[in-house]
């Protein structure tokens, strides 16, 4: 039973595009938090977390590093602008894209055993 | 046991108002000089994110601020300071959830009422002086 995946695993299942130069395919990811406000990520995502969010500003990639998070995957066709991929680059946090809604990207990890590191009470 | 950082830093940023592009550089800049000082990985985190908040706060709320900041082989201390509006009412603003953020703050992912309470979450020592129409200070210290 896989409890985490690597990075490359979760771009296939995710049909995702790579949009750093860095980018890390045996990134093991355990955790997912999984929202477009950065506050959250702020309160509380966990260190080591993957992000999945539609917010493509360069505030995002601030944010993740901030929080310790190892890799963000925008959803719904959202595409960041050049700034925000150098700014990950320079960061060291690969940024990948998918077209999937937030709903099947976190179904899809879901069903392959990956955990959510929000738990609500 | 922690390790601590085996020399004394401190240092000082500006932060602009409403410039959203840049928001975060100097807590972002904090962090990676805690990391080359060889801080604990989960201190770091959570000074950083109170910094970050702290941060936020001042280019969200008030035309223009600094953070300044010192660590020592005992503790890191941030202070962040703005030139206004203050806080009216410092009960309700360390309230999870409530928020004065116009909507497109909101639309940017923050602004959601978090900020100040994950401050408090995130540090061991917080005190906060707010003079109505005039400043803002807030006093983060985390311990080792």
């Amino acid at each position: 039973m896989a409890d985490n995946m690597t990075l490359n695993e979760i771009k296939d299942i995710l049909q995702a595009e790579v949009l750093t130069s860095n980018f890390d395919t045996d990134m093991h990811i355990e955790k997912v938090c999984s929202t477009d406000l950065m506050s959250d990520v702020l309160a509380f995502s966990q260190s080591g977390d993957l992000l999945l969010t539609g917010l493509v500003d360069g505030a995002a990639v601030r944010t993740a590093d901030i929080a310790h998070v190892k890799a963000i995957v925008f959803v719904r066709g959202k595409r960041p602008s050049k700034e925000t991929i150098t700014l990950a680059d320079e960061k060291n946090i690969p940024l990948l894209a998918t077209k999937l809604s937030m709903f099947e990207t976190c179904g899809r990890l879901y069903v392959n055993k990956l955990q959510t590191s929000i738990n609500a009470g | 046991m922690q390790d601590k950082p085996p020399k004394i830093a401190g240092g000082v940023f500006f932060i602009t108002g409403k410039d959203f592009a840049n928001a975060g550089v100097a807590s972002c800049e904090l962090k990676s000089i805690l990391e080359k000082m060889g801080v604990d990985h989960g201190l770091v985190r959570r000074a950083a994110i109170a910094a970050f908040e702290a941060e936020m706060n001042v280019a969200i709320y008030t035309p223009a601020g600094m953070m300044r900041y010192k660590i020592t082989p005992d503790y890191i201390k941030i202070v962040v300071e703005d030139v206004g509006p203050g806080i009216e009412n410092l009960d309700l603003a360390m309230t999870e959830g409530y928020s004065t953020a116009p909507d497109y703050i909101r639309e940017l992912g923050f602004g959601s009422g978090m900020g100040l309470p994950n401050i408090k979450k995130n540090t061991d020592e917080l005190k906060i002086l707010s003079i109505p129409g005039s400043l803002l200070q807030k006093f983060l210290k985390n311990t080792f």
